[in-house]
């Protein structure tokens, strides 16, 4: 077998941060290669080297066994160099069509338009993908707009494939749908290389893995075949993760229901229909669900920031109508978003400031005039501590903190004083291993100090991980309730099925 | 009916700088440029036009090339600022204003407040004599024409060309854009150029063929109009025509109710353009939606080893 992508010696830093120490890799042609580590090891940002994106500090990069310098994305694409980013590089408001003559667009404007159209038309019929060259991107769906990168880097002739987490937001069928289309283009003599920390699929469909963790690599190019998934998660993180269990425990008294709840979206479309939800002291209840299927406007309806159009929302014995956001808040609900640098934190204030923002008004930090910085300081002091916030002091602006740091400082904030009901969405998002336990052990430890914890969650494991109680939410409605430990598969059923 | 005629007769005149200008800046903005700077870049599109009409044999042509030129220049420059240097774009534009009035005020003294033949109205036989919209359709003045073939030229090439296409994907997600191997920076600098050279004939204009003298600080909160007018528009070429013939008609209606001694006091009257502005930007936010149709990446500098 021949080498189709190689690294050697590979230095790159961002300011004062190394991202990349002296990493190598080697793929080759006709193989699925998988990229293994966690978040923050440096997978994408060696990869986006070969895309063109970034330029390299120090260190070789070869094509074929050739030396070639990747000045570019276009040059990049001329060496058949095709990558599929995590977050895609579409124009949102144009048409697949028009984002494809983008990136390969030759000769003049019909004839281009004519000539892509055709080849999106061979492309999707060869390889059994479905795609309306017309559709506007932003219309399409996430697993459509991947298959419209995909189609958009073979239309560009790649034949080395980098495809950044591309599973993360696919569901357990398109995935192994995916997964098995690139097995394919590795048997036509395609090099595919999939950057992923799913275990499981390095297992399923990779012929060969490397590993990298802190910007180096740890192993390279062994077959999973040699290797154990304990092995394996050893090199990735350095010390194995257990994943426990949890069992059933009987429900204590109900904090939180909801009874009938109707929601429209901004567009007019049913968002929740007919909702009901009853959630108890003491119990983490994950809710389990393909995106968009009303799990954003639940949670934006609890947090008090979208009103409901009908129906009962009765939250520590107290029945609401649309809430404010601080009533809700007074009666001890509390939240973990996903997108913590939108809802959850302010970036460029200190973390001293974003630890204490929703206890201001409890008095304990000053008077309605002045803050008492000494004991903000000390609260904070106390907080990165108790929540092992790595990186970060209490000056320390919270954009500057990592992922998993970030959540932990929002968690040790919410989970301050007590809360009734702790909405967790997709807490875990783009998360490495270890910052998933500890966010994890951190929503175990809430839920046994008699918390409610309302876990909204794409990630089946993270579910089955910590969950008392499984709910599935389908198309706006709760269209099943399990008792842990579940079935998996059944729950996975539900969560795609039409309702 | 007079009144009429005559009030259709000129609103082209006051329209058609609007337009042009706007057009520069749905070119600027598209590629993710917000220039506020348009203001600045009139008034010396104004003198140069001016300077180059009188000194140069009193062609109207010549001073609109000039004007344009003066354009080219600036916009240039504004890009290379904030494209190449990165320096905040409100701020240098917000510059660009005041060093277009200052630089007017100081190089212009000489050519200050002198009458000018500038451009005349064609007139074609017949056609132009048609009542009330003769002179309207077939008596404005060549330029006003031309602006109506630059808006369909731009729409053209915003929405058939691959170099359009390439624009506005700079405008709009510029991150894609590099990723399928667009230039983003030049694209940018390109797009405040060629959108300056309309601004400042746009500029030239209102010297030439609108006021026909050069007056300190005589474009009046025009170029700040236009910003509106964008917004207005959508960023859609062809509405800036519909637009500018709104405040073109306003404009023109004030000397011409003046004229006829509406007891109004003349401040409520001069003052109606700006309240235009504000009504249209009030419209555009309630009913247009105008956030989904702007650029995604507008005054947004891109720099590719940025980390989010």
């Amino acid at each position: 077998m021949r080498k189709a992508l190689e690294f050697q010696g590979v230095h790159k830093s961002f300011g004062q941060n190394s991202a990349l120490v002296d990493a190598f890799f080697s793929a080759h042609w006709g193989e699925v290669h998988a990229l293994l580590g966690e978040n923050g090891a440096g997978k994408s940002t060696l990869m986006n080297i070969a895309s063109g994106l970034y330029a390299p500090d120090k260190g070789l990069v070869k094509i074929s066994d050739k030396p070639v310098i990747i000045d570019g994305p276009q040059a990049a694409n001329d060496f058949g160099v095709g990558m599929i980013h995590q977050h895609f590089k579409l124009v949102e408001n144009m048409t697949v069509l028009e984002n494809i003559v983008l990136a390969h667009g030759q000769g003049g404007w019909r004839k281009s338009l004519q000539r892509v159209r055709k080849q999106i038309s061979d492309i999707s019929n060869e390889i059994g993908f479905d795609i309306d060259p017309d559709a506007q991107v932003n219309t399409l769906s996430v697993s459509e707009q991947q298959r419209t990168e995909i189609i958009k880097v073979l239309i560009g002739g790649a034949k080395i494939l980098i495809l950044d987490e591309p599973t993360a937001v696919l569901t357990d069928e398109e995935s192994t749908g995916l997964l098995d289309q690139l097995q394919i283009f590795a048997e036509q003599g395609k090099c595919i290389i999939l950057i992923t920390h799913k275990l499981r699929e390095v297992f399923s469909h990779a012929n060969r893995v490397t590993v990298m963790r802190g910007g180096k690599t740890i192993d390279s190019g062994q077959s999973p075949k040699n290797l154990t998934p304990e092995k394996l998660s050893k090199l990735m993180v350095g010390e194995p993760t257990e994943i426990s269990r949890i069992s059933y425990s009987p429900p204590k008294e109900t904090v939180l229901e909801l009874n009938g709840i109707f929601s429209k979206r901004d567009n007019g479309h049913t968002a929740l229909d007919n909702f009901n939800l009853k959630l108890n002291a003491g119990q983490v209840y994950g809710l389990a669900g393909v995106g968009g299927n009303g799990q954003t406007e639940l949670a934006e309806i609890l947090m008090g920031v979208r009103s409901m159009n009908s129906g009962e929302f009765i939250l520590s014995g107290t029945p609401l109508t649309n809430p404010s956001p601080s009533r809700v808040r007074a009666l001890g609900l509390t939240c973990v978003p996903a997108e913590r640098y939108i809802y959850g934190l302010a970036g460029d204030l200190s973390v001293m400031d974003n630890c204490v923002i929703t206890h201001l008004k409890s008095g304990q930090f000053g008077t309605f005039f002045w803050t008492n910085r000494r004991a903000i300081n000390k609260e904070t002091k106390q907080a990165i501590i108790d929540s092992e916030i790595h990186g970060a002091e209490p000056s320390t602006r919270a954009r500057l903190l990592s992922g998993g740091n970030a959540q932990k400082l929002v968690l040790a904030r919410e989970l301050a004083g007590s809360a009734t009901v702790l909405l967790a969405h997709s807490p875990t998002r783009g998360l490495d291993v270890r910052a998933c336990t500890a966010v994890h052990e951190a929503l175990r430890k809430s839920a046994s100090n008699g918390t409610a914890v309302l876990l909204l969650s794409e990630d089946l494991d993270e579910i089955f991980a910590i969950s008392d109680q499984i709910g599935v939410i389908n198309n706006g409605r709760l269209v099943g309730e399990f008792n842990s430990p579940a079935d998996r598969s059944k729950i996975g059923h539900l969560m795609v099925s039409h309702h | 009916m007079e009144f009429l005629t005559n009030w259709l007769a000129f609103m082209p005149v006051f329209a058609a700088p609007l337009v042009l200008a706007a057009l520069g800046l749905i070119i600027n903005e598209r590629a993710g440029i917000l220039n506020l700077g348009a203001e600045g870049i009139m008034l010396c599109g104004a003198l140069i036009g001016i300077i180059s009409y009188i000194e140069l044999g009193e062609s109207s042509a010549l001073g609109f090339i000039f004007g344009s030129l003066a354009g080219v220049i600036l916009g240039f420059v504004f890009g290379f600022l904030v494209v190449v240097l990165r320096t905040n774009q409100v701020v240098t534009g917000i510059t660009f204003v005041i060093l277009g009035s200052g630089l007017t005020g100081l190089m212009g003294i000489p050519w200050v407040n002198k009458a000018v033949s500038g451009i005349t109205p064609i007139y074609i036989p017949h056609l132009t004599d048609i009542p009330i919209i003769g002179r309207f359709l077939f008596g404005q003045d060549i330029l006003v024409y031309v602006t109506i073939i630059f808006v369909v030229f731009v729409w053209l090439f915003l929405y058939r060309t691959r170099t359009g296409l390439e624009l506005r994907a700079v405008g709009e997600n510029p991150q894609a854009a590099d990723a399928n191997g667009i230039n983003v920076e030049a694209y940018r600098l390109l797009a405040a150029t060629i959108g300056g050279a309309f601004i400042g004939l746009s500029g030239a204009y209102l010297a030439l063929a609108m006021a026909k003298i050069f007056v300190l600080d005589m474009t009046q909160g025009r170029g700040w109009i236009a910003i509106a007018l964008v917004i207005f528009a959508r960023w859609m070429p062809w509405r800036a025509i519909i637009g500018g013939a709104l405040f073109g008609g306003i404009e023109a209606l004030i000397p011409r109710l003046k004229a006829t001694g509406v007891p109004i006091p003349q401040y409520y009257l001069e003052m109606a353009p700006y309240l235009a502005t504000l009504a249209v930007l009030i419209y555009a936010a309630l009913r247009l939606r105008s956030g989904q149709d702007a650029p995604k990446a507008l005054g947004i500098p891109y720099v590719r080893e940025d980390r989010k």
